[in-house]
């Protein structure tokens, strides 16, 4: 108790002791870079509106920096604007536009090296080629933020929330649209995305790779490029996200290479080209997820082992199972498949006969892509139905033993 | 004013016209008499172009007719069996043939009337009975004035009436010299209506030349009977050879 | 030679057959788009039927309809009128009677429901493989004189462009698997109208995407100016084709 009323004063002492500086076209101190000069740590700096063109803004000093009204700070596009050096920082309430373009580094909106206790909140990114670059950065926080790009090509373009080798970051309720990828972590651990809005990136909504056990979370991706791409990484925490309409031929709702130890759990895929491609996966579950509308719901390669596949729906997708393989190394257990048509005599809501989720065709597929030219052809059609009857060459064991029989309620 | 000359005709292995020569003159009436599936039917399509022979030839007014069509113009034609569009109605089918002869000189609705088509103008073809429908394609034959006319089985299926009416229709038409190629197996009705007698059996013609001089020849009064005494004749010959 | 169209088209417009194939369109149609909500999906289960149904009535409605108006096309031969007259007019009247009931029938329908460029791909898919069957079927009539016999041709034609052609190519994707087969196939597809309609529609659909890479090739051939250009030609070509060999072995038939 003694150790708090401590701390509380020591805080506030602190808090009494720092200078607030405003800055505006009309006032004394002109530039951030003046404040910045003027201020020392734990100062804050309010950017009053106004319209500001000083090239690239360093911040050395664990200061807060918060605009109010309309405060536009303008890179020209030709610099990075802000260069967070410092622990500490926060940075609020700004309208940050025009970075420059570069191949050689990444200009962002917002860049951080090698510091912690970052706060970024409530901006405006707009026109950046980055949007808020962090690298090496640990325990921050990223949220509110809305970033938009140009979405040229994939070389002008940069990503919008792009992470490098860090370690507890928040980046929780941001919107990033028309980037090259919507949100980029590698080497990132334990942090959480939620509640961010990540669509009609060139690219990928999501990206990640050697990336363990961070937590997705809320999240919507919608109409990106490529869909999200997540490689190399382990203990992934996927919840309520929303996975939508990320359509086109190399387009994937979630791609998941090498990804092991994870969990997918009540996410809804909508009108993807493939709602989950998995590749070399293990050790995953996956459950109260709806498949809705996709093309494919699951493309299995055979080098996937031990992942759990139950309880969740799969409705009107075109195929809802496309694998490689016999894959009788994974289980498929008590899902809802619109396609199924068997009975429930004892009425405990469990299908009485075992639903095969593969059709023939869809093996065909897999073994000789070509074939895709015959779609919807009489002969489809009729190979389809004579192999649901007489199984030959779909996988015998591959099949969900206990179908239920009503639709998951995935959101109670 | 058609002539045909050495036509053959087989389909498959089945020899159906065998070198078949003869002239039709305008003003006189052939009557065309045969065994069922002697080749009359055969011969009549050939002249109206349906069947194209293997060999020989057909003229008429000097003119081969093979893979023309003008020259029908010219005919009207009565089939054995007359089947139109189901849904067409009497009325339509005539409006639709005087389309597509529109060029004729002039139209002869006499049938329609005595045969009281013109009552039944709305009526479909497919609720038509076969004598009605017989009417139809007799009616059709007439209706264009047309200088040649070939009659396949005019008188099967009409009632009594109807035969009379016919008759009369031909003979008139007979005066207004025109030719007429008539098949029947009426002989008593060919007695009437024709002034020449071709025979076919098998492909080959046996008679052919004037009623008068085959009743003369045979001695007998009826063309009946006189057609069978060729038939009897024709036997023999067979038999001896 | 336009009069017997007329007079013809208007007889078979009648036709009960006729009335009720307009009807049973008009029914799948509209019940697609009644219990799909999604347009997309419904254009593409109504595809399906369409390339079964439609190929399937015009070849054997053509056929039956051939020998059943034998003695007409008799009568005509008697008329003033040449064999090809007669032949083309049959030919155009069956073509515009069976096109209407497919515009009655899936045709305004469709365009009601989803006013869109697929919808006009599928109309005039569906008008063309309509032309080829006809032609198909005129072919089937005029290699015999037997009625049974010529639908028995006609359900062979059928069959094979519907099911044993599509059977063959699957043999020889499987066969050449290992070999990049883009080009073949799209060849092989030319070749067969049925499949050649369906791809059409397919491409033009969102759905394209799910066809991988063979879709996206298919898709940069068939996109373009010149490859609508082409595969219209082609079953044009499908259309005509037939329609002559069928045409001048009727000029030299024996009714």
């Amino acid at each position: 108790m003694r150790i708090a009323v401590l701390l509380f004063i020591v805080g506030f002492s602190i808090q009494a002791q720092s200078a607030i500086w405003r800055v505006g076209p009309a006032l004394q101190l002109k530039t951030i870079h003046a404040a910045l000069e003027k201020s020392s740590k734990g100062d804050t700096i309010i950017v009053t509106s106004g319209l500001y063109q000083e090239g690239n803004i360093r911040i050395g000093k664990s200061v807060v920096i918060i605009g109010e009204g309309e405060s536009t700070v303008d890179g020209q596009n030709k610099f990075e604007v802000f260069t967070i050096e410092s622990n500490n920082v926060t940075i609020r309430n700004l309208k940050i536009t025009n970075t420059g373009v570069s191949s050689l580094s990444d200009l962002a909106a917002i860049g951080a090296e090698n510091v912690r206790g970052l706060y970024i909140s409530n901006n405006v990114i707009d026109n950046a080629f980055f949007g808020i670059h962090l690298a090496n950065c640990k325990t921050s926080t990223v949220e509110n933020n809305i970033l938009t790009s140009r979405s040229i090509d994939e070389l002008h373009t940069g990503n919008g929330i792009h992470l490098w080798k860090c370690q507890s970051i928040t980046i929780n309720n941001n919107k990033i649209t028309k980037h090259r990828d919507g949100i980029y972590l590698e080497f990132v651990t334990d942090s959480f995305i939620t509640n961010n809005v990540s669509e009609d990136n060139l690219r990928y909504g999501l990206h990640f790779m050697f990336s363990h056990n961070d937590e997705y979370s809320g999240n919507t991706f919608k109409n990106n490029g490529a869909g999200i791409a997540v490689m190399y990484s382990r203990g992934v925490k996927m919840f309520r996200n929303h996975f939508m309409e990320n359509w086109g031929s190399t387009a994937f709702g979630l791609l998941l290479k090498e990804i092991s130890e994870s969990r997918i759990e009540r996410n809804v895929f909508y009108k993807n080209t493939v709602a989950i491609y998995l590749e070399g996966c293990s050790r995953s579950h996956f459950s109260l997820n709806e498949f809705r509308e996709n093309g494919f719901a699951l493309k299995l390669q055979a080098n996937c082992d031990d992942n759990v596949f139950e309880k969740n729906n799969f409705i009107a997708n075109s195929f809802d199972l496309g694998t490689n393989g016999s894959m009788t190394l994974n289980t498929i257990n008590k899902n809802y498949w619109d396609k199924y048509s068997g009975y429930d005599l004892n009425g405990d809501g469990l299908g009485d006969v075992p639903f095969h989720p593969v059709s023939m065709y869809a093996m065909i597929v897999e073994k000789m892509p070509t074939s895709i030219m015959l779609w919807r052809s009489f002969l489809v059609f009729l190979l389809d139905r004579t192999e649901k009857v007489i199984p030959v060459v779909t996988p015998e064991n591959l099949r969900d033993d206990v179908p239920v029989m009503t639709s998951y309620d995935i959101n109670s | 004013m058609i002539s045909i000359h050495n036509v053959s005709k087989q389909f498959g292995s089945l020899k159906v016209l065998k070198s078949i020569t003869a002239d039709f003159d305008i003003g006189n009436s052939y009557a065309l008499i045969g065994p069922n599936g002697s080749g009359k039917t055969t011969l009549i399509k050939s002249i109206l172009g349906m069947v194209l022979p293997n060999s020989g030839s057909i003229m008429m007014n000097g003119r081969s007719v093979i893979g023309e069509w003008n020259y029908r113009s010219k005919i009207g034609y009565m089939p054995q069996i007359g089947r139109y569009p189901d849904n067409m109605t009497i009325g339509q089918l005539f409006r639709m043939m005087k389309d597509l002869r529109a060029n004729s000189r002039q139209i002869d609705g006499e049938l329609i009337q005595s045969f009281g088509l013109d009552k039944i103008m709305e009526k479909r073809m497919h609720t038509l009975s076969g004598g009605t429908r017989q009417k139809v394609s007799a009616a059709l034959a007439f209706l264009f004035n047309p200088d040649v006319l070939i009659l396949d089985e005019p008188t099967a299926g009409l009632d009594p009436l109807a035969v009379e009416i016919i008759k009369a229709k031909i003979q008139q038409e007979m005066e207004a010299d025109k030719l007429f190629i008539i098949t029947s197996h009426i002989m008593s009705d060919l007695d009437e209506l024709s002034s020449h007698a071709l025979y076919l059996d098998n492909g080959t013609l046996i008679y052919n030349d004037s009623i008068a001089l085959l009743k003369e020849e045979t001695g007998e009064v009826k063309l009946g009977k006189a057609i069978a005494t060729i038939m009897k004749r024709n036997l023999s010959k067979e038999a001896a050879l | 030679m336009m009069r017997i169209v007329k007079y013809v088209a208007l007889d078979i417009l009648r036709n009960r057959f006729v009335v009720l194939y307009t009807l049973f369109l008009l029914l799948v149609t509209v019940t697609m788009f009644s219990i799909e909500g999604n347009s997309d999906k419904a254009i593409l289960s109504l595809l399906n039927i369409i390339l079964m149904v439609v190929p399937l009535v015009s070849i054997i409605f053509t056929t039956i309809h051939f020998f059943n108006s034998y003695e007409f096309i008799e009568l005509l031969l008697s008329q003033p009128i040449n064999r090809r007259s007669i032949f083309l007019s049959e030919y155009l009247a069956i073509a515009t009677a069976l096109c209407a009931s497919y515009v009655v029938g899936v045709g305004l329908p469709i365009t009601f429901f989803n006013p869109s460029i697929d919808t006009v791909y599928m109309i005039i898919s569906g008008l063309l493989l309509t032309f080829v069957f006809v032609s198909l079927a005129f072919c089937a009539a005029v290699l015999t004189r037997d009625k049974a016999k010529g639908i028995g041709i006609a359900l062979l034609f059928w069959f094979y462009f519907s099911l044993i052609y599509d059977g063959l190519i699957l043999y020889v994707i499987y066969s050449f698997n290992d070999y990049p087969l883009e080009k073949v196939t799209l060849a092989l597809i030319s070749l067969n109208p049925v499949d050649l309609a369906r791809i059409i529609i397919l491409l033009k659909l969102d759905i394209s995407a799910l066809m991988g890479y063979t879709g996206a090739f298919y898709k940069q051939f068939f996109g373009s100016g010149l490859g609508i250009a082409y595969s219209i030609g082609m079953l044009g070509l499908w259309a005509g084709l037939p329609l002559i060999l069928s045409l001048r072995r009727f000029r030299m038939k024996d009714i």
